[in-house]
């Protein structure tokens, strides 16, 4: 049993608060981790990405394969496209509807949300209003988290303990909003989906 | 001991304090910024343990190799770029010998995520002629930090850890170790020491004797491990480090295994790679970085009968990092079937100045000063502000190593460029921008220094930067710059015009001046504000 997630976002949009989640659930069930990262330059407002690999046995490389991913999870559309090639057929896309626009080109919304659409199986989040109505614009990377949770192979349980933990020292208002805009963005994304 | 969830980075760390670490030295620079930053976290709970940033990497390596030949363990890491400037006493700390254990780790930068070249480190231990490391994953890159350690002293050399980005930023779990303590405090011999001629001559030769000994002890390295197929002799695969893992990756699931030699301890171990080279027909080296192993390997003319594969043979890219899906049709296998993002044009997010950011405004102020210089050349740096080199700045044309803003400007002066200005930031002037101005100052070079005082490492999370605020102005001026054309500006949108005055003078002045813009990074300022 594995799975392969890419994290997508733009530097500062808290992707890697995600895959700290995540991780944490992961080895809390005993699953084997590799986290790849961006560091650096690129976290100053550029494009991002997490490389997260889950296993029950020994993982090889820090970077998925183009063609294994299980999941794109990404907290902005553009960021979405740009890791859609490293997708395996029948992976799915968990993506946010909330354009993070910063650069002067960016492209036709609905264009963009056009192209996840054609991806079956997609699930696209109005993250930003469920992020307002938690309580705070910055937790939109828990409503995304929420959104594919039904979906990842850790227990939910599990997650929104971590959540608690990741936000433990940014006081009990923090992690409440941050739980809260987990559950919204889980709801959101539907019983079924 | 628990085992723990670590960055590459971290790793090498860790394994470094349960060394018996006494002291730990850096300059930031990624991907290697996170190795000392963990070590100074460490600090909190291990009082004895000495971690802090230095000015550069050549400072730090001296201040390290002080801690060996007083018989401790010294560590010291940069990322690659950071060698060249350390290259002077790394060069020689082979020479004189270490003491106590000294271990320097390198963070390569394949595919210059954040990097201006991405020279291959492994070169530098071969030049040197040290033993160098190269881990695959985070246990490796602990347990190869840990037996650095004893090599060191076993030998009497420095020993090298190449890291690669995508281990030095990965995250896995790591098992830990029981730690060892400190060692006691014992002197070098000053004969070895001191490399007047008589005695460099005679520590060389004691280097190259211990040559065939390192190579012994590569063969025996239970990182080299040689794994020979009987039953297919038609391919052998030599993968070293990550590569081995990318290799790994596309193996597992499909079944055939080719003979494999995984290498993580260098000198290259010449018997496994000749074990491996007699038993197959075809010989594909896999290796993140340089073709160092491919090229020593074939040599001028090849191996008769042998058919050598790799990066020189075009079965690998040349540049850019490796990854499962570059390694796998060397290793003949077809392409995964993947999503295809067809019939839309993707548009790049490069990184750029946070809102607010003071360097905006002092670039911007510049901008308006060097209206109607046509002439004008704008010598930059390595820092956040380089990034004023993509619109709407495009501020700044050039971005060579730490420093050479102020030497490159100095030289223009000299072509005939005028007005010609050199931007740098505070913690890259201290690194190296201190000496090139004093060469300038003692000139009178026609030029103009524009030093960015954020009073931080900004670009690589916000580390300590020593020149800045009073002690800055206190060099500049201790420097030789005139004091009436050492100027100060505050880079907010409300002073635009009068900082365009101020720059606009000293641009006119014929001589050498320093503008230093005074503001906070926005992005420390707030991560303080939090803090409080």
């Amino acid at each position: 049993m594995k799975q392969d997630i890419i994290l997508a976002g733009v530097g500062g949009q808290g992707i890697l608060s995600i895959a700290f989640v995540i991780d944490s659930a992961a080895l809390k069930t005993g699953f084997h981790v590799k986290q790849a990262e961006v560091h650096g330059m690129s976290q100053r407002g550029g494009a991002v990405q997490s490389h997260l690999r889950l296993s029950d046995g020994r993982i090889f490389s820090d970077l998925i394969p183009r063609g294994e991913a299980d999941m794109i999870l990404s907290v902005e559309p553009l960021e979405t496209l740009r890791y859609l090639d490293y997708l395996r057929p029948e992976g799915i896309v968990v993506s946010s509807s909330t354009p993070f626009i910063n650069i002067p080109d960016y492209p036709d919304i609905d264009a963009v949300l056009g192209k996840i659409r054609e991806v079956p199986g997609h699930i696209i989040i109005d993250s930003e209003k469920l992020a307002r109505e938690a309580g705070s614009a910055r937790t939109q990377n828990m409503v995304m988290l929420g959104a594919a949770s039904r979906h990842l192979m850790v227990k939910k349980d599990d997650l929104v303990g971590f959540i608690g933990v990741l936000f433990e020292t940014k006081g009990s208002s923090t992690v409440a909003a941050n739980i809260k805009a987990f559950e919204l963005g889980r709801g959101a994304a539907g019983p079924h989906a | 001991m628990k085992a723990e969830l670590l960055l590459g980075d971290e790793a090498v760390a860790l394994a470094a304090l349960h060394a018996g670490l006494t002291a730990a030295y850096s300059y930031p620079g990624t991907p290697a910024s996170e190795i000392l930053e963990y070590l100074i976290k460490l600090k909190e709970e291990h009082k004895h343990l000495k971690a802090s940033w230095s000015v550069n990497e050549k400072v730090a390596y001296e201040e390290a190799l002080g801690v060996s030949f007083a018989g401790k363990r010294a560590f010291v890491s940069m990322k690659h770029v950071g060698l060249n400037v350390a290259a002077d006493p790394f060069m020689n700390s082979a020479i004189t010998g270490t003491n106590g254990g000294l271990v320097l780790a390198v963070a390569d930068d394949p595919s210059m995520h954040s990097s201006q070249n991405e020279q291959d480190s492994r070169y530098y231990a071969q030049f040197a002629q040290i033993f160098c490391f190269e881990p695959s994953n985070h246990q490796e890159a602990y347990d190869m930090t840990r037996r650095a350690f004893d090599l060191s002293e076993e030998t009497g050399l420095p020993v090298m850890i190449r890291l690669v980005t995508r281990l030095s930023h990965s995250r896995s779990m790591v098992q830990p170790r029981e730690a060892r303590g400190e060692n006691g405090l014992t002197y070098g011999a000053s004969s070895d020491w001191t490399l007047l001629p008589v005695n460099a001559r005679r520590r060389f030769k004691i280097l190259l004797e211990k040559q065939p000994g390192l190579i012994r002890l590569a063969e025996e390295s239970e990182f080299n491990r040689l794994e020979l197929n009987d039953k297919d002799r038609s391919l052998g695969v030599i993968a070293p480090g990550i590569a081995y893992n990318y290799v790994m990756e596309n193996l597992t699931s499909k079944g055939k295994a080719p003979s494999l030699l995984k290498i993580g301890a260098y000198p290259i171990p010449e018997t496994l790679c000749r074990r491996l080279v007699n038993h197959v027909d075809t010989v594909l080296v896999v290796e993140e970085g340089y073709p160092f192993i491919e090229k020593t390997l074939r040599g001028l003319f090849g191996i008769p009968g042998k058919a050598v594969r790799g990066k020189l043979s075009g079965d690998l890219p040349l540049s850019g990092e490796l990854s499962p899906e570059v390694v796998r049709p060397a290793l003949g296998l077809p392409g995964l079937p993947r999503r295809e993002l067809s019939g839309f044009q993707l548009v790049a997010r490069p990184p750029q100045l946070c809102q607010g950011c003071p360097h905006a405004d002092a670039l911007i102020a510049l901008n308006k000063a060097l209206e109607g210089s046509p002439g004008a050349n704008v010598f930059s740096d390595i820092g956040c502000y380089t990034l004023g080199a993509y619109p709407p700045y495009k501020a700044v044309q050039t971005c060579v190593c730490m420093g050479a803003s102020v030497s490159m400007a100095k030289g223009g002066a000299e072509a005939g460029v005028s007005p010609s200005v050199a931007v740098i930031g505070d913690s890259t002037f201290g690194h190296s921008g201190l000496t090139p101005l004093l060469d300038a100052a003692a000139a009178n070079t026609n030029m103009t220094v524009v030093i960015l005082d954020n009073a931080t490492v900004a670009m690589t999370g916000g580390q300590p930067s020593y020149a800045s605020g009073e002690r800055l102005l206190r060099l500049i001026e201790g420097a030789g710059v005139p004091r009436e054309h050492i100027r100060v500006i505050e880079p907010l949108p409300k002073n635009l015009e009068k900082n365009v005055k101020v720059i606009k003078e000293e641009l006119a002045h014929e001589g050498i001046s320093v503008i230093v813009a005074v503001r906070e990074c926005v992005v420390e300022a707030r991560k303080k504000k939090r803090r409080d």
